[in-house]
């Protein structure tokens, strides 16, 4: 039995596809479409999933949606009413698009529907609905490797709820708690994202990246002014500071005069005051993680839980999460966010709809490492570099292997583009930009000239799972990137008095460890840990990396420029190559060198894309 | 059109929001003449209602 999940219309869409509840495909529309966070109906994602699969429309038993229109245009309605007269002009002007958005989705979909998969099926009596929280719920807990666990999703606002506590057993999903909006940590979180100068919705992983500059000397303002926290971790917002429940913007002039200014303009300086504001809202952020963990682990008595919504996205509070040993074992959907609430939508219909059996994958998860989108052959990938006019050699992949590790000793940036492609925001070795983590120059080049990035954001280490415990305080499994754990402290370099004394973003050019491309100004890294059984391939390249420096991890960044969506073909993939100063494009075992290439082949490509 | 209307009754039944149901009314018909006015056809007619 097939069946599609779908998310799509507010952003990230994406489409999956269960075959008797176990994982076929899913992928981001944004892939596709070259449009990052696109929130169109995911009508490429489909075909892919389809394809992927070898069936057609006529096999799907059911198309699940991700959350119920009605539902979330009763909340907009209602908040309106709650604030009236406020408002007012962005009700009339928002009123038209949620009566053809909202009010008729279900038929708009039936029509995307019936454009992508064809007329010979009645998707009306195929189409059905799962609440937005409960998808995260279920993307979080249905393939994870727990019989039982507390599900805990919190994100900006799905239909009413901001953050759900859950329990999985078997396959049953309970909702235990909801707290609904206005008071959402999420949207709280994203208030500051917007008033630190960054992009609603897709800035809030730099505020967490920013975050280790400052000092939290506004936690406690936050506190007293901007949002009760109770006990259990339950929270209310007060509305009085915030403008997102029926305004235009995030914060309003209160907010302003509370903080004590306006709003920094987007890609102005960062000053040592946004850092600070970026590290009080992440301290907020991670103290209500944990009391609604204690929360919930108390209520229900697991030792497990799961976490999904875009909060579950800041690796930092998760990793804060996963040592206080409040629970013996944390899973983290990878897709968190939105896309993944396509994955979740699928789930419900089988075992909630259905009431399909579940089967547990106890080793990792059922995931399957989210490598779960497209992947090429070598003569499609040698047909498409052609046709771009590429000059490239094709080794045997021992060859390949060696050519790369060759070329990330010498210090070269290299796009690896190798199976599948993930499905969520990280790369995890499928479609990566790679290099050596033992670069005192690495973050810096990666970040200024392949990324056209915030020359303050770290990157990751992808680290063989066998030796994690000896780089960094942490001996477990991390094969989605999704928490944040110190470097080992015989790792770290100490800091002289003079380094300890610099302030902000000076801190970035000093040299913290062993491994400085991948630590932080705080000594985290967020770490990715590799796995022989779910990419054996990225596990061999790193083990002969070790093998020849005693350094048994790479860095890996997402294979994009600031603003594109992550190269999914590998006309992509030279794209991007050639648009940025990565010395070495490896795709499959076909291998590229930027010397090599044609001056006509090269573009200028930073500029191609709006900043995120 | 009238499988939509439908569902969002019952949904309003189940919801015991019935209250909303003139407020959307009025929605739907204005939002209706605001798409329209983009013709411009009836625009005089949403001028003079305002």
């Amino acid at each position: 039995m097939y069946i599609l999940g779908i998310s799509a219309f507010y952003h990230d869409s994406a489409a999956c596809l269960l075959k008797n509840g176990s994982i076929v495909a899913a992928a981001q529309e944004e892939r596709f479409t070259r449009k990052k966070h696109d929130a169109a109906f995911p009508r490429h994602a489909i075909n892919y999933c389809l394809s992927e699969a070898g069936v057609s429309a006529n096999d799907i038993v059911n198309v699940v949606f991700y959350e119920k229109p009605f539902l979330k245009f009763e909340r907009l309605l209602e908040t309106y009413l709650a604030f009236a007269p406020r408002g007012f002009r962005s009700f009339l002007s928002a009123m038209p698009l949620w009566i053809k958005d909202k009010l008729f989705q279900k038929s708009h979909l039936l029509k995307e529907l019936k454009q992508s998969l064809g007329t010979t099926v009645d998707w009306s009596d195929r189409l059905l609905f799962s609440e937005h929280h409960l998808s995260h719920a279920a993307s979080a807990f249905y393939p994870s490797p727990f019989e039982k666990a507390a599900i805990l999703t919190i994100d900006g606002v799905g239909e009413w709820t901001t953050t759900s506590l859950a329990e999985g057993l078997g396959s049953d999903i309970k909702v235990i708690k909801e707290i609904h909006f206005p008071h959402s940590l999420g949207l709280l979180y994203s208030a500051f994202t917007f008033y630190t100068g960054f992009k609603v919705n897709s800035g809030e992983y730099k505020v967490m990246g920013l975050a280790p500059y400052g000092k939290p000397v506004y936690a406690d303002l936050i506190k007293k002014n901007l949002m009760h926290i109770a006990a259990d971790g339950s929270f209310q917002i007060d509305m009085s500071y915030f403008d997102y429940a029926c305004g235009l913007t995030m914060t309003n002039k209160k907010f302003e005069k509370l903080f004590g200014g306006p709003p920094r303009r987007p890609e102005s300086e960062l000053t040592q005051r946004e850092m600070d504001l970026a590290a009080s809202v992440q301290k907020v952020t991670e103290e209500v993680l944990l009391l609604l963990a204690k929360d919930i682990a108390e209520s229900t008595t697991h030792r497990n839980l799961c976490l999904a919504g875009g909060v579950a996205l800041n690796c930092v509070a998760n990793g804060i999460l996963e040592r206080s040993n409040i629970f013996d074992n944390v899973w983290v959907q990878p897709a968190a966010g939105d896309a993944g609430g396509a994955l979740g939508a699928a789930l419900c219909g089988w075992h909630i709809h259905h009431s399909g059996e579940r089967q547990i994958t106890t080793n990792l998860d059922s995931m399957k490492g989210a490598y779960l989108g497209p992947s090429y052959s070598t003569a499609e990938v040698e047909a498409e570099l052609l046709s771009c006019d590429a000059k490239f050699q094709t080794y045997k992949q021992d060859e390949m292997l060696q050519v790369v590790v060759e070329a990330l000793i010498d210090n070269k940036a290299v796009g690896w583009m190798q199976g599948r492609m993930e499905f969520g925001p990280r790369s995890l070795g499928a479609r990566s930009i790679i290099a050596d983590p033992r670069s005192p120059l690495m973050q810096k080049k990666l970040n200024l000239k392949v990324k056209y990035r915030e020359s303050f954001r770290p990157f990751a280490p992808s680290i063989l799972r066998e030796y994690v415990n000896d780089w960094f305080e942490f001996d477990g499994d991390s094969p989605y990137m999704m928490l944040v754990s110190g470097v080992s402290h015989d790792k770290r370099r100490v800091m002289n008095d003079n380094e300890e004394s610099l302030f902000g973003i000076e801190k970035l050019n000093i040299s913290r460890s062993d491994v400085p491309a991948i630590t932080h100004v705080d000594y985290s890294a967020r770490i990715q840990t590799v796995h022989v059984e779910t990419n054996a391939l990225y596990h061999s390249l790193i083990s002969r990396f070790y093998e020849e420096t005693q350094c048994p991890m790479l860095v890996n960044t997402s294979f994009n420029v600031r603003g594109e969506p992550i190269v999914c073909s590998p006309s992509d993939a030279f794209k991007c190559f050639m648009g940025t100063e990565l010395d070495m494009l490896v795709v499959g075992s076909v291998v590229l060198r930027k010397e090599d290439q044609s001056g006509s082949s090269h573009s200028v490509y930073a500029g191609d894309y709006a900043l995120d | 059109m009238l499988t939509i209307l439908k569902e969002l009754w019952r949904f309003l039944r189940v919801r015991k929001k019935l209250w909303m149901a003139p407020i959307i009314l009025i929605m739907v018909i204005f939002g209706g003449l605001l798409v329209l006015a983009q013709g411009s056809v009836v625009a005089p007619f949403i001028y003079t209602l305002f």
